[in-house]
């Protein structure tokens, strides 16, 4: 399959890229979602930026309060981050059940997030772990807490001309023990239904948690009341099972060929438990 | 809309013009003749299609050539050297690992990469090494066992 004829523009820096974009051109990062869409010609723009060897998004920088993942890191990378490891688990987690190894090795946070397939791994990890994200556009660069950037179907805060130069992970006592669970569509390897659970236990009790579904709506969301229920408990199985009501309330469940609706909340459930179960 | 790209493929720097919507897979098999990577799915799940990029496993039909440019791609053409076969080749062949071969290049290609990071894999690891790469003949318990020959070959060897 071959995409439709556009304009390839190799970008040296993310200045650069947004300088390089136009009317109608659009930034290619790891290119394994876009690059798919190109082919099957769901997607046809002018002018594709490419920022994958922009060098400068790609790292992963530990600061004292927060880790900051680029834009550009891949999946690999993050897959084997010790820093991440010890301080957000639930990333590395994710990261090493995302797609396949030669996906790993191309695509990246950055271009997952601004993707925003309803069936990602990124959001729900995202939300849980309280990140911020960090855009540039041509007047300058800005911050958009977590809460506010995934808007609904494929859509997100992100506007046109801005590229995603990186994600900042608080380093918090939730990160530090959280997990991420999945259950897995067999071929590509998206979530049917992910869980991604972050939960901070201070004198025995919970003090904050945030627990966040993908795959099961139009995009990632917190369950405030599951975060709620768990607050001031002890974090025991019983405590997880009467915290995790019907976790789909207020959103409207996807149905496809490989979970219906009624299987799909019954799922949400499940791994919601599952995740917090892996924090015991 | 042409881009010059210079691309180092098992050793040789090619230097050319693409379109921008050449996939790194065409380039190879129609523009430098390196037919022994194949195109399955053409949708990024089968793995036929996988060759090393500076040294990594990925789908080059789901990289465009333009993108390689600079970089040092590996085929399977390139695993043999000498007229000798590569540990991973050697292993296929003693192993059974191939049925009708469609899938046996890229399974090469993600085996060679798995073991360069990891030396002496366990059946488990060499199994999920293996999620993005298809075969419908095998049922895999054979590649599984020409990887262990590789593995096993390349520990003696090194």
């Amino acid at each position: 399959m071959i995409p439709t004829s556009f304009e390839y523009k190799n970008a040296g820096s993310v200045a650069d890229a947004i300088g390089m974009l136009g009317d109608d051109g659009q930034i290619l990062g790891g290119g394994q979602s876009l690059i798919p869409a190109l082919k099957l010609r769901l997607n046809s723009p002018g002018v594709l930026v490419d920022i994958s060897k922009v060098d400068a998004i790609k790292g992963i920088s530990d600061n004292e309060k927060s880790i900051t993942v680029g834009g550009g890191a891949t999946h690999a990378s993050i897959a084997s981050n010790a820093d991440l490891d010890s301080a957000a688990p639930m990333l590395v987690q994710a990261a090493r059940e995302i797609g396949d190894i030669q996906v790993r090795n191309r695509g990246t946070i950055g271009g997952s997030i601004a993707h925003a397939d309803p069936a990602a791994d990124w959001p729900a990890v995202l939300l849980a772990s309280d990140a911020n994200v960090m855009i540039q556009n041509k007047d300058g660069k800005r911050t958009v807490d977590i809460d506010q950037f995934f808007k609904g179907f494929y859509e997100t805060a992100l506007e046109e001309g801005e590229v995603i130069t990186g994600i900042s992970i608080p380093k918090s006592g939730f990160n530090k023990n959280s997990a991420y669970a999945k259950f897995k569509q067999p071929a590509s390897r998206f979530a049917i239904v992910g869980c991604a659970a972050a939960v901070d236990i201070d004198g025995g009790v919970v003090k904050e948690a945030r627990v966040a579904m993908t795959g099961v709506s139009e995009c990632a969301y917190r369950v405030t009341a599951v975060e709620k229920a768990l607050v001031g408990k002890a974090l025991t199985a019983e405590n997880i099972e009467a915290a995790v009501g019907d976790v789909t309330e207020g959103r409207d469940v996807m149905s496809d060929h490989y979970a219906s609706e009624k299987y799909r909340t019954h799922l949400a459930s499940v791994y919601a438990k599952r995740a917090l179960k892996k924090l015991l | 809309m042409a881009n010059k790209i210079s691309v180092t493929v098992n050793g040789t720097t090619h230097t050319g013009e693409v379109e921008g919507r050449v996939l790194l897979v065409d380039y190879l098999r129609e523009h430098l003749s390196l037919t022994g990577t194949h195109i399955g799915c053409d949708t990024s799940s089968c793995g036929a299609c996988t060759v090393h990029v500076d040294g990594k496993a990925i789908k080059s039909c789901t990289m465009l050539a333009a993108q390689a440019d600079g970089a040092s791609v590996t085929t399977v053409e390139g695993l043999s050297s000498n007229g000798e076969l590569h540990p991973i080749q050697e292993g296929f062949k003693e192993e059974h690992g191939l049925q009708c071969g469609f899938c046996t290049p890229g399974m090469m290609m993600t085996a060679t990469d798995l073991l360069k990071n990891n030396a002496d894999p366990s059946e488990q690891e060499i199994r999920e090494a293996l999620e993005g790469n298809f075969c419908r003949c095998t049922g895999y318990h054979n590649i599984v066992k020409s990887i262990q020959y590789a593995a096993k070959k390349m520990a003696t060897t090194a």
